[in-house]
């Protein structure tokens, strides 16, 4: 008798060994994709867009090289995941999280291959993450006390960070430049409130960080191009036609002189709208939606600049920048709050016009403006500080500050492994082997170099085998050096989400044995 | 397919398109049916126990399931076997009224109709034994009544409670901090729970997830969370002692549901309409501000201006709040849901001691939490995790914990997990077996094999030799007639239950035997299936 058919028609079901091969194969085939793009000296990738243009991305970071990833396997999407949510969580270790746990599930495999059940390898690799979590906070350094000392930490974070970007050059110039903007955020992590405009032209070094705020707009014709001691309206308003917003009203007329009353009407409305507008006693008037030719007319008249069609981030930054309020009804001049800044004019970046507000109220907004040679140059470089400004303004939160370079997957595989030779059982082998996945990103940041891994490992493990020690790989000199003095570091809590999170993944990979998959949705062919 | 011929030879036509229609008959249709249900159970055997292993399913759409949970597992497998169907359904009524055990009982009804096909080998009419099985299941759901224990728990102790959903929680992937979850998972039931009525509305209790951050930071919040932030970008992020007015009236001007025409013909006319218009706006937040509001949650949007006018007159607003989040922040803050900004009045607004908006990770993911409720009747878990499918596998472990506890609070009793209720069940049907005369014995007896299976699905998940480890309880616990021994899944070294602490409910096990048989018996009748053919 034959066995029933249980599932639709293409459904499939792989089982035991086959579906954990499955998920090890997938999750391995990510992690060596973007292994090369981790350290300093590794590579770019070409993206190529399947949509219309096939529009080219370069990049070297690790949630958009993933994100822009076809994927089919299961395993492999969960690995993307967490990328993706490192990117949101902290910014950066995009790269390092996905190399972790592949490089835990290539461990895994060995372990399963040797007759080793996959729980008792959860089990071990708990262990061991908890065990090198503690090593970790053991070593952290927290120099919340002392400003001065935070500050340059911040600027070595910077560095670190930008250095595996294309901004590794002018890595200085940048990190100056994202430290000075995250400290301007005061604690606060909300990143909206740092602009980054991208120009093209110039070189990256052109690149700049302005204390006042940049509007990607122009000055509307006949009006004042510059105005010192302004005092600025932000408005969210209809300045086309205001519409009679009751349901149902309609305008029925039976001649044309009737017609042309109501225009009349409207006109007047509208004048009477600019009119209350002007009598706020402002000179700037910027609104997030359209303004007519008409009502800027009256404006310009009135001397007052107008500035229509900002887009609402730029909206919202405005506000916050020179402390008005957004308003969007003009009854009572006295009570709206209204914007303050010395000067405001236009200024010219490359070729474009644009309108610069300076000398503003409250310093918690900046705006960056990027210069450089082409438009993936910028997109990457924006990716790239953009990576820099997150793990900075998460570092503001969480003061503690590890060395780079290598340096806390050495201190943590070391305490892995002495935990290892104390835990009776199979589970010895699981920790084992999860302090070889942690020596491996050291290893592959020298391969990635050019530089002789294995050596250089094992030299570092040899000199981590002292208290103390604050070895790591110098890249650059293509040695083993001291972090410290190299002013090499890392957020804490960007390792510590790297540890977790890869550990969660590939604790959720390893207790799969089965891989039930769905027929494809059919998708319509439209003709 | 077997025709019937007339007297002349002719063939009679019974069902519609005969000839393209497959069917199975007799013995046939039994086995083919069997077959199915063993395979569905046969998927998720592995799945059972605290060692057991998770599923990934891939959908349609080509999204990514993890999970160890029976019943989302059969939800999501796209069966197409009309008997498998029966196998999800059965889970399915097992998720509906317990909430865990999802995976037990479709083990359960595999064995079951493993043993049915051996019977049926030998020539017993199937009928006898789903008599036999009814008349077994009869005497396992009193045996359990009776090996039963009762426990006492209070608001005060809840020890016993936690125990009970940590036991849950083990087989999960959450089981790193299965004590801090079972912890959330208790309390929030205690706080939504009605002791005296023994009765507990899980719809108080919102489970939310938000990716970023580890599962240790998950966190009970005795109040409600939305994920909405304020309307205007410069309203206040914290308000204490909040009143809210929860509305379900949008700030717009107001939309008649008959159909009707306002005509313009005159500026006078347009101008009127203006003033209306505006003084429309004014008058709504002027009756919010009357009531004494200091915080607006609306379910729908508003307009630019009325926005504008709510900041203005300092009277922070939240704009498309969904349906049941509305019922549950009115719940939650003693307010009544106001239809109409006439009918607003100071006695229905809701109070919270705090509301906040809280940001997250690096994009602006914002969260608005209302705290410190007049009422804290409704509760909310908070998930962190890694990932998202992390969030999704806790949620569901939550809410088996969730509807474990529920039970507890309906009915105090529990029996010993870990196989050992099924074991103890097994000797007593096996020993009232012989007293049947008739055939349905040996249905009675092959129903204690059953029974036998889940444990062993246990040991052998645990790596444990099934045989042996199974054998050796058994005979420890008719030597010392004690039901508490179990299978040590955990390598403890103990097989006593009662000391690891591992509880199930009573009504849980009780009904995975009801359900088993039940749906057991019913595939056991069929004899017939007729299918139309692929065409």
């Amino acid at each position: 008798m034959a066995i029933e058919k249980i599932l639709k028609d293409d459904a499939s079901e792989e089982k035991g060994e086959r579906a954990r091969m499955a998920s090890f194969v997938g999750a391995i085939a990510i992690t060596d994709l973007v292994k090369t793009t981790l350290g300093p000296k590794g590579m770019d990738k070409i993206l190529q867009s399947t949509g219309r243009g096939h529009g080219v991305t370069v990049t070297n970071d690790g949630a958009t090289i993933l994100k822009s990833l076809h994927i089919d396997n299961p395993a492999a999407k969960v690995l993307i995941d967490i990328s993706k949510v490192q990117d949101d969580e902290v910014g950066d270790g995009t790269t390092s999280v996905v190399v972790l746990a592949g490089e835990l599930l290539r461990e895994a495999e060995k372990l399963v291959a040797a007759k080793i059940h996959p729980m008792t390898i959860i089990s071990g690799y708990r262990m061991a993450a908890e065990c090198a979590r503690n090593a970790l906070l053991q070593r952290v350094v927290d120099n919340k006390e002392n400003a001065e000392k935070f500050k340059s930490d911040l600027m070595k974070i910077a560095m670190t960070t930008l250095s595996s970007k294309i901004l590794s050059q002018d890595k200085e110039h940048f990190a100056q430049l994202a430290v000075d903007a995250v400290m301007r955020l005061k604690g606060s992590t909300n990143l909206e409130a740092i602009q980054i405009i991208k120009k093209p032209g110039g070189s990256l070094m052109d690149s700049f960080l302005d204390e006042g705020f940049i509007l990607d707009k122009k000055i509307g014709l006949g009006q004042p191009k510059r105005i010192e001691n302004a005092k600025i309206l932000v408005a969210n308003t209809a300045m086309d036609t205001d519409k009679v917003k009751i349901y149902g009203a309609r305008v029925r007329v039976d001649s044309m002189s009737k017609v042309a009353e109501i225009e009349g009407a409207e006109k007047e409305k509208m004048r009477e709208k600019v009119q209350k507008i002007i009598a706020h006693g402002i000179n700037c008037f910027v609104n997030r939606q359209l303004i007519y030719n008409f009502p800027e007319e009256l404006f310009a008249d009135a001397g007052v600049l107008a500035i229509e069609h900002a887009d609402f981030d730029g909206i919202e930054r405005l506000a916050l920048v020179t402390g008005g309020e957004i308003a969007s009804t003009f009854d009572n001049p006295e009570s709206v709050k209204i914007g303050h800044c010395k000067l405001i004019e236009e200024i010219m970046i490359g070729e474009d016009k644009l309108i610069h507000f300076s000398g503003v109220e409250m310093g918690q907004a900046c705006t960056i403006v990027l210069r450089g040679a082409s438009h993936h140059v910028l997109d990457e470089a924006e990716r790239s500080l953009h990576d820099a400004l997150c793990v900075l303004s998460q570092t503001v939160n969480d003061t503690r500050v590890l060395l780079g370079g290598g340096w806390p997957e050495m201190v943590m595989a070391k305490e892995v492994d002495e935990l290892a030779r104390k835990t009776p059982g199979k589970k010895s082998h699981a920790i084992e082997a999860f302090s070889r996945a942690l020596v491996a990103i050291p290893t592959i940041i020298a391969d990635n170099a050019g530089l002789d891994s294995a050596d250089l490992v094992a030299q570092l493990r040899a000199a981590h085998h002292k208290e103390g020690c604050n070895a790591g790989i110098d890249v650059i000199s293509g040695s083993v050096g001291d972090m410290a003095e190299l002013g090499i570091s890392e957020s804490f809590k960007v390792k510590q989400a790297v540890l977790l999170s890869a550990t969660e993944a590939a604790e959720m990979i390893l207790r799969v044995d089965e891989i039930i998959t769905c027929a494809p949705r059919q998708r319509e062919d439209r003709m | 397919m077997a025709l019937a011929f007339d007297e002349y030879g002719r063939p009679f036509i019974i069902l519609k398109e005969q000839d393209q229609k497959t069917r199975l008959r007799g013995i046939e249709a039994q086995k083919a049916n069997i077959s199915a249900g063993k395979a569905v159970a046969r998927i998720l055997r592995t799945s059972l126990g605290p060692k057991g292993m998770d599923k990934i399913l891939q959908s349609p759409d080509g999204d990514v399931t993890i999970t160890n949970d029976g019943a989302t597992i059969l939800e999501q497998m796209d069966v197409d076997n009309q008997i498998a169907k029966l196998m999800v359904e059965l889970s399915r009524s097992q998720d509906y009224e317990i909430g865990d055990g999802t995976t037990g009982v479709v083990v359960m009804a595999g064995a079951l109709l493993d043993q049915a096909e051996r019977l049926l080998e030998r020539g017993i009419h199937p009928i006898r034994i789903a008599e036999g099985y009814e008349m077994a299941s009869r005497i396992a759901v009193e045996h359990l009544e009776h090996i039963s224990k009762k426990f006492d728990f209070g608001a005060t102790n809840i020890e016993p409670l936690v125990q009970t959903c940590m036991t849950t929680l083990s087989s999960k992937i959450v089981n790193r901090c299965k004590c801090h979850l079972a912890e959330i998972s208790v309390k929030a039931v205690l706080s939504v729970a009605d002791l005296d009525r023994k009765d507990v509305n899980l719809d108080m209790i919102k489970v939310e997830g938000k990716v970023g951050g580890k599962l240790e930071d998950t966190e009970l919040i005795y109040g409600i969370t939305v994920d909405k932030d304020m309307s205007h970008p410069q309203m206040p992020k914290q308000i204490e002692d909040a009143k809210i007015a929860i509305l379900t009236c949008p700030f717009e001007p107001p939309k008649p549901k008959t159909k009707h025409k306002v005509d313009i013909d005159t500026v006078e006319k347009f101008q009127t309409l203006r003033l209306q218009e505006q003084k429309y706006f004014d008058d709504m937040v002027q009756k919010c501000k009357d009531a004494g509001a200091t915080l607006v949650i609306c379910q729908w949007g508003f307009d630019d201006e009325a926005n504008h006018l709510l900041m203005h007159r300092n009277l922070p607003a939240v704009r498309w709040v969904g349906g049941v989040e509305l019922e549950l922040i009115a719940i939650a803050t003693g307010g009544r849901i106001v239809p109409r900004f006439q009918e607003l009045t100071p006695e229905k607004l809701g109070r919270a001691g705090l509301v906040r908006e809280k940001s997250f990770g690096t994009t602006k993911d914002k969260m608005l939490y209302i705290e410190h409720c007049a009422n804290s009747r409704a509760v909310t878990i908070f998930i962190r995790g890694g990932n998202k499918m992390m969030i999704e596998e806790t949620k569901r472990s939550i809410h088996d914990a969730l509807c474990v506890a529920r039970n507890l609070i309906r009915n105090n009793s529990i029996v010993y997990g870990g196989g050992s209720a099924e074991i103890s069940c097994s000797i007593a049907v096996e020993a009232a077996a012989d007293k049947y005369p008739g055939v349905e014995q040996y249905a009675i007896r092959a129903f204690a094999d059953a029974l036998d299976s889940v444990p062993m699905a246990l040991a052998e998940n645990s790596g444990l030799q099934p045989i042996e480890t199974l054998s050796e309880v058994k005979s420890q616990q008719i030597k010392e007639n004690n039901p508490h021994y179990g299978i040590d899944c955990n390598d403890v070294g103990t097989n006593d239950m009662r000391q690891q602490d591992v509880f199930e409910t009573l009504i849980g096990k009780q009904q995975q035997i009801l359900l088993a048989t039940q749906v057991v018996k019913m595939i056991l009748k069929i004899d017939d299936v007729i299918s139309p053919s692929d065409y």
